[in-house]
């Protein structure tokens, strides 16, 4: 990434929109400084008016509000971790606390009891704007559809329901509303990025962990953001859909994840469908093809 | 591997957020999987009764007929239904997209629907007929309609359905022909249902056989076909398409009492006309459960996208063991 000339301007998608396209903005959550004050998931859902849908208490941490869906466009995930601290057992408590103290500054490993330290992960998920975007590709009603901004949105008057674009998100983003069957998700405010207003979610944010910007300009800040976190030491920093070489194109919205992104519910390697459609399609047609020779064989022969 | 050499070294668990699924559950309702049934009905009655047309069978095509043609109606039925009103489904008709199955299928649907109701009533109207350009489309576009269905569930992010993009087409379409060969039998007379029964038998073993294949290919996978709920399905599934197609092959060709009826031998003339209705009956149940056969077999299918997608570990080993693969 380093050296790459940015062009900033560059309008998303020009072949659809020709002079109204506009450069591809998107989503930067930068998990290592997210402090799961969840001001995000209250931002989306008053300015969206997202209808309420508490689940009660989960005894998941201090999650109670489970998984993105229809009534979720922003969801914050807590992950408590206890990692060995790398002492022997029954090693002398200065060298433990030694250890520990290493791993707070190494790792961002808190001292706990015994010879484990804490840590807290806390990630906030949201769609992915996906450059190739499973729901998109599957919706058959052309409700969801790309924005000149190079976003993915849902156009409710004209969804139907059919909820394919639920089974075809590699991510489990969509979902359909109860009361009126329709498929609801984040549209990474596209009111507000007509207005030239910065999302919500971004807006609220108090430690700039969301980064709202144009995308080629938000992937170079996540490519420095991760280096000075590995010249601290911290190796486990890594950027998670920032690679427009991946299964779905590169996200729209992509992370800086401090651990495996299955820790955080994400996929490790999602893939469109859309990429297996070939032989999707080839298999059916060699199975209807295979139906009609089979069907026909079926009259040959004696007559009885 | 045997159930009964179990590996000592325990797979290990991904890594999970709670347990909670990372691709979401369909959510599609009871409707779905009986328009599976009903769309490979309608699809497969289509190219039997074009077939039957053509090779100058008018009783067998006229049945054929009649039950691809209630096929197409309830299809559309089960889909507005499923949808929740009738605008939704013409929404489907606005775009044609090649990416989604979902579309391909509702003008397959469209399509196939108009030519399978005209073949339909030129055969019910004229018991001669030749067959000509209706009968051919029908059956071209009934095919299709009874594979896309296929196409729908693995053009998707659920695992188990995902991956077994290659299998599961051929298991609709052998599923498909054997409902509507055990269809024709229920209402077309003996002497002219021997395709079918043919077609009910061969079509069972087919099925069986391509999902023996596509359970071993799956792997781990395949849990989600043979536990909890798709598991039962499937086995159920299994025994009547089985045993249906046993009644099929004991059944053989004696709707009607055969013609050693006029032998001089009187109690040998009752003793072939037990067994005529014997056999009468035997492909009778055949045709119910080879049915019955195709209705679970779909709704074992559908189940399994539940199950699959609502363990967060089999999306997390499946991408761990293709990105191992290809890192290699």
């Amino acid at each position: 990434m380093a050296g790459r000339v940015v062009d900033l301007n560059t309008p998303a998608w020009p072949d659809t929109y020709g002079e109204e396209a506009r450069p591809r903005v998107g989503f930067f959550t930068d998990t290592s400084v997210c402090i799961g004050c969840k001001a995000c998931e209250v931002a989306c859902k008053e300015w969206n008016k997202v209808p309420s849908d508490s689940e009660g208490f989960s005894g998941e941490s201090y999650d109670n509000s489970g998984e993105l869906g229809a009534n979720r466009w922003r969801h914050v995930a807590f992950i408590e971790q206890k990692l060995p601290v790398g002492v022997e057992d029954g090693a002398p408590d200065d060298l433990v606390a030694e250890a520990a103290r290493q791993n707070l500054v190494e790792q961002g490993l808190d001292p706990h009891a015994d010879e484990d330290g804490f840590r807290w992960l806390m990630s906030s998920d949201v769609c992915k704007h996906c450059t190739e975007a499973g729901c998109l590709d599957a919706c058959p009603t052309g409700s969801l559809f790309r924005t000149e901004f190079g976003t993915v949105v849902v156009q409710e008057d004209i969804c139907n329901g059919c909820g394919y674009c639920v089974v075809s998100c590699p991510f489990g983003v969509l979902d359909q509303r109860e009361d009126d069957g329709r498929v609801w998700k984040c549209t990474l405010c596209y009111d507000r990025l007509q207005g030239d207003m910065e999302p919500a979610c971004a807006q609220a944010c108090p430690t700039d962990s969301i980064q709202f910007g144009e995308l080629d300009e938000l992937r170079e800040r996540a490519a420095e953001r991760v280096e000075v976190l590995h010249g601290r030491g911290r190796s486990e920093a890594r950027l998670y859909g920032e690679d427009p070489e991946d299964g779905v194109g590169g996200f729209g919205a992509f992370f800086l994840l401090l651990d495996e992104p299955e820790t955080y519910r994400l996929p490790p390697d999602p893939v469109v469908p859309t990429r297996h459609a070939g032989t999707v399609w080839k298999a059916a047609g060699a199975a209807a093809a295979t139906m009609v020779a089979g069907i026909a064989a079926g009259f040959l022969g004696r007559r009885g | 591997m045997s159930p009964r050499e179990k590996s000592l070294v325990p797979r290990e668990q991904p890594t999970t957020y709670y347990g909670r699924p990372i691709v979401k559950p369909p959510v599609w309702k009871p409707e779905i999987p009986f328009y599976f049934f009903f769309g490979g009905l309608a699809g497969a009655s289509a190219v039997l009764a074009a077939t039957a047309t053509f090779a100058g069978r008018p009783a067998l095509a006229r049945r054929a007929w009649a039950g691809a043609f209630v096929g197409v109606t309830v299809s559309p039925l089960l889909l507005v239904k499923d949808l929740g009103k009738p605008s939704r489904f013409l929404y489907m008709l606005r775009v044609f997209k090649i990416t989604s199955p979902m579309s391909v299928g509702a003008w397959l649907l469209a399509a196939n629907g108009g030519a399978t109701s005209l073949a339909a009533g030129l055969n019910l109207l004229d018991e001669n007929r030749r067959g000509g350009a209706p009968e051919v489309l029908a059956a071209a576009l009934g095919a299709p309609l009874a594979t896309y269905t296929a196409a729908l569930v693995t053009h998707s992010a659920i695992p188990a359905w995902s991956e077994a993009r290659v299998e599961m087409p051929f298991v609709f379409a052998a599923s498909a022909t054997a409902s509507a060969a055990g269809a024709a039998i229920l209402t077309v007379p003996a002497d002219e249902a021997e395709p079918a029964r043919r077609l009910g038998i061969a079509a069972a073993i087919a099925e069986e056989g391509i999902t023996a294949l596509m359970h071993k290919r799956l792997g781990p996978l395949s849990e989600s076909y043979e536990q909890g709920t798709a598991g039962k399905f499937q086995k159920v599934a299994r025994a009547c398409t089985a045993a249906g197609a046993l009644a099929f092959a004991a059944g053989d060709d004696a709707f009607h009492p055969s013609p050693r009826r006029s032998s001089f031998l009187a109690h040998r003339a009752k003793k072939d006309e037990r067994r005529a209705r014997l056999r009468s009956a035997l492909s009778m149940a055949g045709g119910v459960l080879l049915l019955a056969g195709s209705v679970c077999k779909r709704w074992s299918v559908f189940k399994a996208g539940f199950q699959s997608a609502e363990d967060p570990t089999q999306a997390v080993r499946t991408q761990r063991e293709r990105m191992n693969g290809s890192g290699a």
